[in-house]
């Protein structure tokens, strides 16, 4: 493509800084200036049930507070353990259904449809489904355990620490792994075909064809999968809101859940600020990675 | 390359384990409350249609549907204009800082919800915006907006730059090429990234939860949420109340699945 003589160049960055406008203006007022908000009032005692105490400036007593809270490093907790525990599962069965997926196969049509229903229903919706699934002595899942002689005794998943993870974790995987699988189909399908047929020609098991064609193949798009899923996890909040309500007690008591009882039920503004910029700050520190991986391919003009 | 045995396996239980909480889903919203948890049975033996009754008629579910249609639709048609003209921007013209506002788009897009919901309450509190739609529609944005530009964003880059280049060439101007070369290709992508857009404002719970205050303002999500019978869970209604807070986002991305599938991956096979 030949360049533009300069004055239609400099027509099209002024067009171009046209049409952006809006939607720039947008996102700086909507998102960034209250990011700084978040951070400034993170610096103050803002205690909405004490206005009499004004917003007083306090440094970073509000973050000391963080360190010292036995709940809110409960709450860290937590969510590690659903990240990973969701996160890996998610890439581990999205991976194999993704190989099996990029098979001709007849249905294809009912399989995109069995993938995107459960990614598209409501997470409040997905959150009670799974609850009744698992709901008192004698829900499906309660009757089917006992059917098949796994339990004696049915257990109360909702009202045992450890127990109420298992729906939690299942109903974020059930949601979540097709849309993986699909990132990682679409990855799969980008591999060159003649590189497997040259592999086999040089009599490389399946195995070996995955271990060695396809995985490093894959790994930009396992990235993009592993960093995505890592972000949503972290900020889970519907789920658990609806599902357990981060009970029993707050023994499944995500950060972001924290963070909003901390703010809408206590009403302690500054406090609940602090564990947003820290809770943001976790989230950026991952999406620095995002931004390397994804942003290279869209950032890079079109030849 | 062949169907393999397993393979096939793989994706007929992916196929039922997807299915299967919703079957039951739509058949428990149709089994009377006395015996939703006595011997569940996977094949429905009565049938009622009590609960979706007393959905409109005792808890007049018509003024969450309302909302959500209000708030969504408001988002929808505000971010694919709006982002819509920056989306092409970025795909298509050069122009000084360009790379850093991908960027910008981009990390605000990733950022978590529940960082900005102090400020957001503060500021709707002081502009008395609690508890109506402009109250959610406004923080709708924050997450609505990144959303719909780097979908469209990824939908322009697609489109052939030489059908432009050719009616530029011939002395079209650019806002006319817009109208009549970009427009009607790009339609596809608009619709298939609106629709993500309202699924994503239709299924938002965190924010419709901390800035509504009854359920004249509520949406669906918050509205089955709060749910509460009298004595016990009413089960039976939250069931058709899911059913039916479904159904249009799961029709709507089953109508226009393949493209909805072209424009989620778009973005991780560039990378």
């Amino acid at each position: 493509m030949t360049r533009p003589p300069l004055s239609a160049e400099h027509r099209e960055a002024r067009l171009g800084w046209w049409l952006a406008a809006p939607a720039v203006a947008t996102i700086l007022l909507v998102a960034l200036f209250p990011l700084l908000w978040t951070v400034w009032e993170s610096v103050h005692l803002h205690d909405l049930r004490m206005p009499w105490l004004g917003r007083p400036f306090i440094g970073l007593q509000n973050y000391l507070e963080a360190i010292g809270d036995a709940r809110f490093r409960e709450a860290l907790g937590h969510t590690l353990i659903f990240t990973v525990a969701t996160v890996t599962l998610e890439l581990v069965l999205g991976c194999g259904l993704a190989l099996a997926m990029n098979r001709a196969f007849r249905g294809r049509a009912l399989v995109r449809a069995a993938v995107l229903v459960p990614w598209a229903i409501p997470t409040v919706v997905s959150a009670l489904l799974w609850r009744f699934i698992f709901e008192g002595r004698s829900g499906i899942a309660n009757a089917l355990l006992s059917d098949l002689h796994l339990v004696r005794q049915p257990p109360v998943w909702f009202i045992q620490a450890g127990l109420a993870w298992v729906p939690v974790i299942l109903a974020d995987v059930w949601k979540t792994t097709p849309f993986v699988a699909l990132l990682l189909l679409a990855g799969l399908q980008n591999i060159d075909a003649s590189l497997y047929e040259a592999a086999r020609i040089d009599g490389a098991s399946a195995w070996r064809q995955f271990r060695y064609v396809t995985l490093p193949l894959l790994r930009p798009a396992i990235l993009v999968a592993l960093i995505f899923r890592t972000l949503d996890a972290f900020r889970v909040f519907d789920l658990v809101y609806v599902m357990t309500g981060g009970g029993p007690g707050t023994s499944t008591e995500p950060i972001a859940l924290y963070t909003f009882n901390t703010l809408l039920q206590n009403l302690r503004f500054g406090y609940g600020s602090a564990l947003s910029v820290i809770v943001f700050a976790v989230t950026f520190a991952l999406a620095l990675g995002y931004i390397r991986f994804l942003g290279a391919g869209l950032t890079e003009t079109r030849a | 390359m062949r169907p393999s045995r397993w393979g096939t396996v793989a994706i007929v239980a992916m196929v039922l384990t997807s299915a299967f909480p919703l079957y039951w889903a739509i058949v428990s919203s149709f089994t009377p409350e006395a015996s939703l948890f006595v011997r569940p049975s996977l094949i429905p033996h009565v049938l009622v249609t009590e609960h979706y009754r007393a959905l409109f008629t005792q808890r007049d579910f018509w003024v969450p549907i309302r909302n959500s249609l209000i708030v969504a639709g408001t988002t929808t048609v505000f971010c694919v204009v709006v982002g819509g003209l920056c989306a092409y921007a970025l795909a298509r013209l050069r122009f000084p800082g360009k790379v850093p506002l991908l960027g910008l788009i981009l990390a605000v897009s990733v950022f978590p919800q529940i960082s900005v919901v102090s400020p957001l309450y503060l500021l709707l509190r002081r502009l008395h915006l609690i508890n109506t739609y402009p109250g959610l529609i406004l923080p709708y944005l924050t997450f609505a907006m990144p959303l719909t530009v780097w979908l469209l964003v990824g939908f322009f880059r697609q489109l052939p730059a030489e059908l432009e280049e050719a009616a530029m060439v011939d002395g079209a101007s650019r806002l006319r090429t817009i109208r009549e070369i970009i427009w009607p290709l790009a339609l596809p992508g608009l619709a298939a990234t609106a629709i993500l857009t309202f699924v994503y404002s239709w299924n938002e719970f965190l924010f419709a939860l901390s800035f509504t205050l009854g359920p004249e303002r509520q949406t669906v999500p918050v509205a089955i949420a709060l749910f509460r019978g009298q004595y016990q869970v009413p089960w039976g209604q939250i069931l058709a109340a899911a059913v039916v807070a479904t159904a249009p986002v799961a029709l709507l991305v089953l109508a226009f699945q393949r493209r909805i599938v072209q424009g989620l991956t778009a973005g991780a096979v560039k990378g």
